[in-house]
C-alpha cells in the first residue's frame, strides 16, 4: 500500500519562503528597471555618454583657460525645432574657430511664428559623441525654459569652452570639428498636458 | 486539490485502492479549467503552443508569399480584410503588424509556453521525483495569464493602431514609434499582452525555482539532477531577473502613451535610447530563455540514444549557468548603431564572443557523448542531431554579427533574420520537436510512427534551410529586414526562400497526421519505450504516468550517479 508523503507544515513553509525570496528578486529587478531612468541620466551626465555635454562653473573655465596651448578647433552650430513647434530657431553663425581651453560665446535666434504664447525647452547634444565630455557650457539658454510671445524674436547666448584635456584623449585624435546641436521642443504645459501630445 | 496530500486524503476517504486513487481524475471542467496537476497543465501549455504556432506560422506564410516577388501583391487585400483603408500606407502598416504579431506570438506564445510551460511542467517534477509542482494553484494562474495575454495580442489586431488596424511596432516595441508614432489602442493591447504573459512567466519561474530547490527526491543532489532540470532552473532565474525589467520598460511606454510622462520623449528630458537599453537588457537573456530548455532536452536525448552518460556533465550544467550569467552583460550588441563609442562597442563585442566558449563546450560535449556510443537513430535522435548542426550554423553567424564593426554593415539586414531563425526556428524548434517525439509516448501512452516522424524531419530540415540559408545572401547584399518590397535584384533568393516555406508547411502535415495516427491507432507505449539508454525517473513510471505519481518518493542512493536514476534492484 503506497502512501503519499504528507505535505507537512514544515515543507509548505519552506516552499513559501523560497517562493517569496524568488518573488522578492523579481520585485527588486522591477525596481531596478525604474531606477535605471535616473541612473542612466546620471551616467550620461558624468561620463558624457551619447554626446551629453558638461556643465561648468567659472572656476572650471579659469582652470581650462590656464591650460590652453593655443591650438584651435572648429565648432559647428546647429539648431532646429521639433515637429509641432512653431518657432524659427537657428544659429546666428554656422561655424566658429575657437582656441581650445578659452571661453567663447555663440548666439542663437528664436522667433515665435504662431499667434499664441509658447514655452519651449531645448535639448542638446554634440557629435562626435566622444566630444561630449570635453564640451563645457558655462551658461546656456538650454538650462531653463524659454517663453516667447506671439511674433517675439530673441537672441540667446551659449557661453562655452572646449576642455584642453581632449588633446590627451586618443579617442579624440583626428577630431577637427565638434558640432553642437539644439532642438527646441514645446515644454510640457502644466495646465493641459495633452496639448503637447498632439505632435 | 490544493496539494497532492490533500488530494490523497480526500481520495483515501473514498476508500479507493492504491492504484485507483493515484489515477483518479476530476470531471472535465474541474480537470482542465481549474487544473492544478502539473501534467494536465503541461499538456494544456503544449496544445496552446501548437495553436499559437499555427497562427504565428500562418502569418509568416502571408509574409513569405508577399515577398516571393517585388512589389506589393497581397497586403492591400489583407489591410481591407482586417478592416483598414484601401491605400498603400495602410497596406504597409499591415506589413508591420504582421512582423510584430509573428515575432511576439512565436516568442511569447509558442516557444516559451512549449519549452517551459509544456515540457518544463511535465518533466521537471517527474525527473526530480516530486509529486507535483510546489505551488499547483499558481501553476494554473500562470497558464491562464498566458492564454489571456494571447487573446489581448489577437484583440490588438482588430483595433486602430495609427495608420491602420493592429500594432505595427515590431516585437521590440521601440519608442518613439510605439509612443507618439502609434495612435490608438492597438499598441496598448499589445503591451498589455506582454504584461500578462510576463506576469505568468514570472509566477512560473518562481514555481520552478521553488520546486527544484525544495522538492527533489531524497538523495537527488543538485549535481545528480538531470540536465533538463538544470536547464529549466537556469531559465527560471533568467526569467525572474529579466522579465521585470521588460515589465518596467513597457509600463513606462504605457504611461508615456497615455498619462503624459516623458521617460522616452526627449521633449521632456527623456531618451528613446534608454528604452532600447532596457528592452535588450531583457531581450538578450530572453533569447537564452528560449534556447536553454532546448539544450537540456538535447542533452537527455543524445545520452539516451547513445546509451551513454552525457559527456562532461558538470561542464554541461555550469556552461548553462555561464551562458545565463554572461547573457546579462551583452545586451548592447543589439544596438551597435545607436551611436555607441568605440570602447563600448569593443567591450560588447568581446563579452558577446565569450558566450561562444560555454556554447562550444556544450556542442563538443554532445558530439563527445555520441562518440563511441551505441547510437540508434530514433526520431528524437535525428531531430537532436539536426539541432546540433543547425544551431552551430546559427551560432557561427552570431559570432560574425557580434563584431561591432561588421554589424554596422549587417545591422537590420536579412543576415540578422537568417541568424536568429537558424538559432530559434531551427535551434529552438528542432529541440522542441526532438523533445516532443522523445516524450510523446510518455505523455500520451501511445507510440507515434517512426516513419512519419522521419519524413517530417527530412522535409522540415530541407524546408527551413531553403527558407533561411538564402537570407544570408540577401542580407549580405543589403536587403533590409521589415520591408515588404525590394528591388528586382533580390528576387531570385526571395523566391527560393518562399519555396522553402511551402516545403516546411507541407512537412507539418506529417507532424499532425502522426499525432492523429498515434492517438487513434498508435501502439500502447511501454513504461520505457526507448530501451536501456533512458535512465531518468520519468521512464520508471507507466506511460502515461498516473494522475498522481511518486506516492512513495524514489530514493537516490550513493550507488546512483547523475545519469542513471533507475531503482537499484537485484
Amino acid at each position: 500500500m503506497a502512501t503519499l508523503p504528507p505535505v507537512t507544515d514544515d515543507a509548505a513553509r519552506r516552499n513559501l519562503r523560497t517562493g517569496l525570496m524568488a518573488f522578492a528578486g523579481a520585485l527588486a529587478m522591477l525596481g531596478l528597471g525604474y531606477a535605471s531612468v535616473p541612473l542612466y541620466r546620471l551616467f550620461c551626465q558624468v561620463t558624457g555618454f551619447g554626446g551629453t555635454t558638461m556643465t561648468a562653473t567659472e572656476t572650471d573655465a579659469a582652470r581650462a583657460a590656464s591650460l590652453a596651448t593655443g591650438q584651435k578647433i572648429s565648432v559647428r552650430f546647429d539648431g532646429s525645432s521639433a515637429m509641432g513647434m512653431p518657432w524659427t530657431f537657428r544659429a546666428t553663425q554656422a561655424t566658429d574657430t575657437v582656441t581650445i581651453g578659452e571661453r567663447d560665446i555663440a548666439t542663437y535666434t528664436a522667433r515665435n511664428d504662431s499667434d499664441q504664447t509658447i514655452t519651449g525647452m531645448a535639448t542638446f547634444n554634440v557629435t562626435p559623441e566622444q566630444a561630449g565630455k570635453y564640451f563645457n557650457k558655462i551658461q546656456c539658454f538650454c538650462f531653463t525654459e524659454q517663453t516667447l510671445a506671439p511674433g517675439q524674436e530673441v537672441t540667446m547666448p551659449v557661453l562655452y569652452f572646449v576642455d584642453p584635456a581632449m588633446l590627451d584623449d586618443p579617442n579624440m585624435a583626428g577630431v577637427e570639428q565638434i558640432t553642437l546641436s539644439y532642438t527646441f521642443h514645446r515644454a510640457e504645459d502644466p495646465v493641459n498636458p495633452d496639448a503637447t501630445r498632439t505632435n | 486539490m490544493a496539494t497532492t496530500a490533500e488530494g490523497f486524503d480526500a481520495h483515501h476517504d473514498q476508500g479507493h485502492d492504491a492504484h485507483d486513487h493515484a489515477d483518479h481524475k476530476p470531471g472535465f471542467f474541474a480537470r482542465w479549467f481549474m487544473s492544478t496537476n502539473h501534467k494536465d497543465i503541461g499538456t494544456m501549455y503544449l496544445i496552446f503552443a501548437i495553436i499559437a504556432g499555427i497562427v504565428g506560422g500562418a502569418i509568416s506564410g502571408i509574409m513569405r508569399v508577399e515577398l516571393a516577388e517585388p512589389g506589393i501583391q497581397y497586403l492591400q487585400w489583407w489591410a481591407q480584410f482586417m478592416g483598414g483603408a484601401n491605400d498603400l500606407n495602410t497596406a504597409l502598416h499591415m506589413w508591420n503588424v504582421f512582423i510584430t504579431a509573428h515575432g511576439l506570438i512565436m516568442v511569447f506564445f509558442m516557444v516559451m509556453p512549449a519549452m517551459i510551460g509544456g515540457f518544463g511542467n511535465w518533466f521537471v517534477p517527474l525527473m526530480i521525483g516530486a509529486p507535483d509542482m510546489a505551488f499547483p494553484r499558481m501553476n494554473n494562474v500562470s497558464f491562464w495569464l498566458t492564454v489571456a495575454g494571447f487573446f489581448s495580442l489577437l484583440f490588438s489586431l482588430f483595433v486602430p493602431g495609427g495608420t491602420g488596424p493592429g500594432a505595427g511596432t515590431g516585437w521590440t516595441v521601440y519608442a518613439p514609434l510605439s509612443t507618439s508614432g502609434s495612435v490608438g489602442p492597438a499598441v496598448d493591447f499589445a503591451i498589455f499582452s506582454l504584461h500578462l504573459a510576463g506576469a505568468g512567466s514570472i509566477l512560473g519561474a518562481t514555481n520552478f525555482i521553488t520546486t527544484i530547490f525544495n522538492m527533489r527526491a531524497p538523495g537527488m543532489t543538485l549535481h545528480k539532477m538531470p540536465l533538463f532540470v538544470w536547464s529549466v532552473l537556469v531559465t527560471a532565474f533568467l526569467l525572474l531577473l529579466a522579465l521585470p525589467v521588460l515589465a518596467a520598460a513597457i509600463t513606462m511606454l504605457l504611461t508615456d502613451r497615455n498619462f503624459g510622462t516623458t521617460f522616452f520623449n526627449p521633449a521632456g528630458g527623456g531618451d528613446p535610447v534608454l528604452y532600447q537599453h532596457l528592452f535588450w537588457f531583457f531581450g538578450h537573456p530572453e533569447v537564452y530563455i528560449m534556447i536553454l530548455p532546448g539544450f537540456g532536452m538535447i542533452s537527455q536525448i543524445i545520452a539516451t540514444f547513445s546509451k551513454k552518460p552525457v559527456f562532461g556533465y558538470l561542464g554541461m550544467a555550469y556552461a548553462m549557468v555561464a551562458i545565463g550569467v554572461v547573457g546579462f552583460i551583452v545586451w548592447a550588441h543589439h544596438m551597435y548603431t545607436v551611436g555607441l563609442d568605440v570602447n563600448t562597442k569593443m567591450y560588447f563585442t568581446a563579452a558577446t564572443m565569450v558566450i561562444a566558449v560555454p556554447t562550444g563546450v556544450k556542442i563538443f560535449s554532445w558530439i563527445a557523448t555520441m562518440w563511441g556510443g551505441s547510437l540508434s537513430f530514433k526520431s528524437p535522435m535525428v531531430w537532436s542531431m539536426g539541432f546540433i548542426f543547425l544551431f552551430t550554423v546559427g551560432g557561427v553567424t552570431g559570432v560574425v554579427l557580434a563584431n561591432g564593426g561588421i554589424d554596422d554593415n549587417l545591422h537590420d539586414t536579412y543576415y540578422v533574420v537568417a541568424h536568429f531563425h537558424y538559432v530559434l526556428s531551427m535551434g529552438a524548434v528542432f529541440s522542441m520537436f526532438a523533445g516532443f517525439y522523445y516524450w510523446f509516448p510518455k505523455m500520451s501512452g501511445r507510440m507515434h510512427s517512426e516513419l512519419l516522424s522521419h519524413i517530417h524531419f527530412w522535409t522540415f530540415f530541407v524546408g527551413v534551410n531553403v527558407i533561411f540559408f538564402p537570407q544570408h545572401f540577401l542580407g549580405m547584399q543589403g536587403m533590409p529586414r521589415r520591408y515588404p518590397d525590394y528591388p528586382e535584384a533580390y528576387t531570385f533568393w526571395h523566391e527560393v526562400s518562399t519555396y522553402g516555406y511551402y516545403i516546411m508547411a507541407g512537412s507539418m502535415i506529417f507532424f499532425f497526421v502522426n499525432i492523429a495516427y498515434a492517438l487513434l491507432a498508435g501502439k500502447k507505449a511501454a513504461a520505457n519505450p526507448w530501451g536501456e539508454g533512458a535512465t531518468t525517473l520519468e521512464w520508471t513510471l507507466p506511460s502515461p504516468p498516473p494522475y498522481h505519481q511518486f506516492e512513495t518518493l524514489p530514493v537516490i542512493t550513493d550507488a546512483h550517479d547523475y545519469h542513471d536514476h533507475r531503482p537499484v534492484t537485484a
